[in-house]
């Protein structure tokens, strides 16, 4: 087989970070090569290198021998070279068919509608898949929006395929069958860049497997030449993960019951649709389902941010749905945001003002109405040496602190009033494995002081690593509870695309 | 009496039609454009110049575009290449419009020239009621009307169209799909411009043929209020711009016939509905699905990492 | 060959102060051709504008009591920008802040001279505060763009104080006049050194002190801040960002309307028309310049005064409209703004193409 692309040394920097350092690899045609990272390794940014999106310090690029020098996405696609990026680059507003009409190649700007809806309509069935052309795309499952992408690069028909971490956003079922549309792609001679951190898939689906650490390529490996273990500890390396033991807390006292809660969103959809869920005292509940069945808005119900539709919110015997009571509860309740950069902090200002964002009203950081520099200070002070947080020097803004330091500061600042919910959205997405261990810690650590924990995660191995219960989400909807030591994964899967164990029986 | 009236409204509708339909195409692309109402009176002042140079009126609306084409490239480069903050830059644009206008306009107050003259379209001008307000008008109320359905044309019927969509939704979509992004915004912005201008021209060619500093009054920011109004959309924009042509034409009338009340207090009442509509549509758009671009104000940086 | 632009890693502080005197001076540069298109010496006029704003007791005097109103407008607006809302009707603020004046000198009958100053003071306030305060309302409520309401209500403001001063105030005695009578002594402020600067002047510096103070040392100014940062954030941290809005628009439009305060009992001494001839647009320039310092206010305020002062003269020798200073203005922003962007990026030339 011959090589149809090779990268040699490229090197990429971001100010204050070397995101790229040195990487070299090659892909054959009609192979399945998997790029292999934690995250943070800088699979991203090398595959947005390869895309021409951003442009490489260094190195070289070559395709079917010859020397390319990318300066726009438009000479990628050029070269054959079509991704699946993990944030989806569609146009939510538009129909399914603009989208797709967007990214083909030279359609004439008086274009022929049927004749390329004819066109379009004619894969979407030899893929056997269910889209209709007309629907405005933010109608669609995250799924559905997922085949678009496919779609649209198997039009252009590109010979080199990358996909970012597209099982994130699937069932263990829906990935199977992903899977079996890429071997099929394969057989047709087409090349394609996996790109996961999850051993499994890896193993199912690649020929050959390149590991990315710390911005670096450490090793290539062809198939029958790894292992699951040789794997990940080529990929975690010596890396400290911090070690934490959980004990079994099951109190049968119930802090919080939501009853039947329906939450609408602003296009008039519903986020939560009579959904059900208990709460225990001292437990880790995992909440798991596809992206975009209504985990956020679960959280921001809960911490105040939205208001329901219906149903009511039980803090003991206490209904604290919408009263003003739910206000004061909600200071009881830590939310660790999923989207950390834009709505976890104050992005222009330092680690000591980001810290007293919740309670810089209490008298212990002012006098009258004057902030007490002093105290700010002190409690900086504190929590970066207790949370071992590398802030910089004093008064760097946030912005320029790593993700998993910015985590942890909003971590500080949640646990600092000793919370009795903590409602934790995705909060290792995009963190290292060290960064995501302490976050874990963090966790299991609260639960053995009493701290009740809902864990909205998209890795189902985290979940079961660490909740007490899992509860299953589907279209707004609690599906049921599984025991995280009984269940299997198919299980979890079937009732992630809306099954009840008892149908699947 | 209501033909007259509707023919009044569509006189004073159209340089607000053309001024929002340029402000539509700029804000599709995601460039919010501030400097309208500048552009307005470049527009106006390059127009009236042009056709009293020339004693063309073709020559005067060719140079209203074409100045204003570039006078908006202004707000193109600072906000599209340079990736400037684009209310800064529009407030800076109608700033330099209203200035630069009343200095080289200095020259030409005062001046004449034959504006645009009626010309009845045989039989459809004879419909009772709307024959005569919307068939016996000048060339340029036709040419808007005309622009009203190029614009719908041009943005759902063509690729430059569906471009142009999407640099405003999602610019990185549109970039990893191989469109310029800043190609796509900068001509959206200054074309955009030169129909702003146009509606310019309208006001020194046809509706009072002569140069009056800062003649425009306001007539650009009711625009980029009714851009909202018109949901983005280029038909909902020729409803806004005759509804304010409309409210113009009524307070006209109540002056003319000599009403007690104040000149002052009716001439306030175009600002004071634009409010009172801006406020109701952005009512209506947070409670239906949105239709403002998803982009708009935000510039695009390729390699800045979220 | 291609250009590429990519993010500096940090950006040092020559070039921070640099670029925006670069790009007032490239401003200079291209306003002299428009001067040279109307028939003016370039330098001549620069020379003019220093000669008169700066070289004389009597010029700096006039340019101070320019610079007044700008600060107090441009204190308003760049309070607005620190939670990253436009005030773009400093201008309207400033009429309907000397229309409350106005109505508390010529009607309250308060014959104190102290009581009488902060009545009039209070009025300008809180008129200022309400006329944007209604912007701020809509913008809290419904998400209204402040941009526009704020722009549009200048209009209805300059309309609604030429009503009054064509009718219902219109001074008896005026000739017919569209103005309303003077005030009596009671309702001035006091005048200094035989010129037309009035202590406005330091009640702008002591705003521009305790607005310093409320930002930088108060629990609000901290609010101000996170909301200004990232409104969402201080959603989740249980800040009221509606109620914040209402308030920092109204002060905004408060400190605006104590600029109208200041014009007509400092130096008008009655209601007129063009009580301001945009002192409220160009603040807009003065608080982007200063970017978020209250001092950066007070000095930029005097460098516009300088100009506008030297804008009369120009339009007294050459006949140049007063607009110029407008268009004047538009280029520094631009400019400005274009200095922006080398502060943060840097441009290079790559080899480009696709098949190189």
């Amino acid at each position: 087989m011959s090589d149809i692309l090779h990268i040699e040394n490229i090197r990429k920097t971001f100010p204050g970070v070397i995101a790229l350092d040195d990487v070299s690899f090659s892909v054959a045609q009609g192979e399945i090569h998997t790029l292999l990272g934690e995250n943070g390794a800088g699979k991203s940014t090398l595959m947005n290198v390869l895309t021409g999106l951003y442009h490489p310090d260094r190195g070289h690029i070559r395709i079917a021998g010859e020397q390319i020098h990318f300066t726009s996405p438009r000479d990628s696609l050029a070269c054959g070279i079509g991704m699946v990026h993990q944030h989806f680059m569609l146009v939510p507003a538009h129909s399914v068919f603009e989208n797709i009409l967007l990214a083909l190649d030279k359609v004439p700007n008086f274009y022929s509608r049927k004749t390329y809806q004819a066109k379009i309509q004619k894969l979407i069935d030899e893929f056997d898949l269910d889209l209709d052309l007309d629907t405005p795309v933010w109608k669609l499952s995250i799924g559905a929006q997922q085949w678009i992408e496919l779609i649209k690069l198997l039009m252009r028909d590109c010979q080199l395929l990358i996909l970012d971490e597209p099982t994130a956003v699937l069932t263990p079922q829906e990935s199977e069958r992903l899977f079996n549309v890429l071997r099929k792609l394969r057989k047709q001679g087409k090349s394609i860049i996996f790109i996961s951190h999850k051993m499994r898939e890896v193993m199912e689906v690649s020929d050959r497997v390149t590991i990315l650490k710390k911005g670096r390529s450490i090793a290539t490996r062809t198939r029958g030449d790894f292992d699951e273990s040789i794997l990940a500890s080529l990929m975690i390396g010596k890396d400290k993960i911090p070690q934490w033991q959980k004990t079994l807390q099951m109190s049968d006292e119930i802090v919080l019951d939501i009853q039947k809660l329906s939450v609408r969103n602003d296009r008039g959809l519903s986020d939560l649709d009579a959904f059900n869920l208990q709460l225990k005292k001292g437990e880790i509940l995992g909440i798991a389902g596809v992206a975009g069945n209504g985990q956020k808005a679960l959280a921001e119900v809960l911490t105040g941010l939205k208001n329901t539709n219906q149903g009511r919110i039980l803090a003991g015997q206490k209904d604290i749905t919408n009263s003003n009571a739910r206000y004061s509860y909600i200071a009881g309740i830590a939310h660790i945001p999923e989207d950390r950069k834009t709505i976890g902090i104050a992005p222009d200002m330092s680690v000591d003002e980001n810290l007293i964002m919740k309670s810089f009203k209490s008298g212990s950081f002012r006098n009258w109405i004057f902030q007490n520099k002093r105290a700010i200070r002190r409690n900086a002070e504190e929590k970066i040496e207790q949370f071992a947080i590398k802030s910089g020097p004093d008064g760097t803004p946030l912005r320029y602190l790593s993700g998993g330091n910015i985590q942890k500061v909003i971590i500080a600042r949640e646990l600092s009033e000793h919370p009795a919910v903590l409602v934790a959205l995705y909060p290792t997405r995009g963190l290292d494995i060290g960064s995501a261990g302490y976050v874990h810690k963090v966790i299991a650590d609260g639960a053995d002081r009493g701290m009740s924990t809902i864990l909205i995660a998209e890795d189902l191995d985290e979940l079961l690593k660490l909740s007490d219960r899992i509860a299953v989400m589907f279209r707004g909807q609690l599906v049921g509870y599984v025991d995280p030591r009984k269940t299997t994964r198919e299980e979890i899967g079937l009732m992630m695309s809306g099954e009840t164990p008892g149908d699947s029986a | 009496m209501l033909e007259i009236l509707l023919d009044a409204t569509v006189r004073a509708g159209t340089p607000i039609l053309f001024a929002t339909l340029g402000a539509i195409i700029n804000e599709r692309a995601g460039i919010i454009n501030l400097g309208i109402e500048g552009l307005m009176l470049i527009g106006a002042l390059a127009g009236f110049s042009a056709t009293y140079f020339s004693g063309s009126l073709l020559v005067g609306v060719v140079a209203a575009f074409c100045v204003t084409f570039i006078a908006g490239s202004f707000h193109a480069l600072i906000t599209v290449q340079l990736r400037g903050n684009q209310i800064v830059s529009g407030l800076a644009l109608t700033m330099f419009g209203v200035g630069v206008t009343a200095l080289f306009g200095k020259g030409m107050v005062g001046l004449t020239i034959v504006g645009f003259e009626r010309v009845a379209i045989p039989g459809l001008s004879q419909i009772p009621i709307i024959g005569k307000a919307f068939f016996n008008q000048d060339m340029l109320i036709y040419f808007s009307f005309l622009l009203v359905f190029l614009v719908w044309f041009f943005f759902y019927r063509t690729r430059w169209g569906l471009g142009v969509r999407s640099v405003g939704e999602n610019p990185a979509a549109a970039d990893t799909c191989g469109f310029s992004v800043s190609l796509y915004r900068f001509f959206a912005v200054t074309v955009g411009s030169g129909f702003v201008g146009i509606g310019g021209a309208y006001l020194s060619l046809a509706s009072t043929p002569m140069w009056i500093e800062n003649m425009s009054a306001g007539r650009g920011w009711i625009a980029v209020a009714l851009v909202i109004f018109a949901g983005w959309s280029s038909q909902r924009a020729m409803l806004g711009a005759y509804l304010f042509g409309g409210i113009t034409a009524m307070q006209l009338r109540f002056q003319a016939m000599g009403t007690t009340i104040s000149a002052h207090i009716l001439q306030m009442l175009p600002y004071f509905f634009t409010i009172l509509v801006l406020v109701i549509s952005t009512h209506r758009l947070q409670k239906g699905a949105s239709q403002q671009p998803e982009g708009l104000g935000l510039p695009y940086d390729r390699e800045d990492r979220k | 060959m291609k250009l590429v632009i990519e993010r500096r890693e940090i950006s040092s502080a020559l070039l921070r102060f640099s670029a925006p005197v670069a790009s007032i001076g490239i401003a200079l540069f291209v306003a002299g051709f428009l001067l040279l298109a109307s028939g003016v010496s370039p330098l001549a006029a620069y020379r003019e504008i220093i000669i008169e704003a700066l070289g004389s007791v009597y010029g700096l005097s006039e340019t101070l009591v320019k610079t007044t109103p700008l600060i107090f407008a441009g204190l308003g607006v760049s309070l607005a920008f620190r939670m990253q809302i436009w005030n773009i009707g400093a201008e309207g603020q400033i009429y309907v802040g000397a229309m409350g004046a106005t109505w508390v000198a010529l009607f309250s009958g308060i014959q104190n001279h102290w009581m009488m100053m902060v009545a009039m003071f209070f009025a300008a306030f809180f008129c200022g505060g309400l006329w944007a305060g209604v912007a701020g309302f809509l913008r809290a409520r419904w998400q209204v763009n402040e941009v526009i309401v704020t722009l549009l209500m200048n209009y209805i403001a300059i309309l609604w104080v030429d009503y009054l001063i064509y009718g219902p105030w219109k001074d008896p005695k005026g000739f017919n006049f569209p103005l309303t009578a003077q005030f009596s002594d009671t309702a001035r402020l006091a005048e200094y050194f035989n010129t037309r600067m009035h202590s406005g002047f330091f009640l702008a510096l002591f705003c521009a002190l305790v607005l310093y103070l409320f930002i930088e040392r108060t629990v609000w100014g901290y609010e101000i801040k996170v909301i200004g940062s990232n409104q969402k954030a201080a959603q989740y941290a249980g800040m009221n960002t509606g109620l914040a809005i209402f308030f920092v628009l109204f002060l905004s439009g408060a400190i605006a309307g104590i600029a109208g305060f200041s014009e007509v009992a400092g130096l008008q001494h009655r209601l007129q028309h063009g009580i301001s001839p945009g002192y409220g647009y160009t603040a807009i320039i003065i608080a982007w310049l200063a970017k978020r310092s209250a001092i950066g206010v007070v000095i930029v305020s005097f460098l516009m005064g300088v100009l506008l002062v030297g804008g009369d003269s120009l339009q007294l020798l050459w006949q140049l409209p007063v607009a110029f200073v407008y268009a004047f203005q538009g280029l520094i922003l631009f400019f400005l703004l274009a200095s922006d962007f080398f502060i943060i990026y840097r441009v290079k030339l790559i080899k480009g193409g696709a098949h190189a």
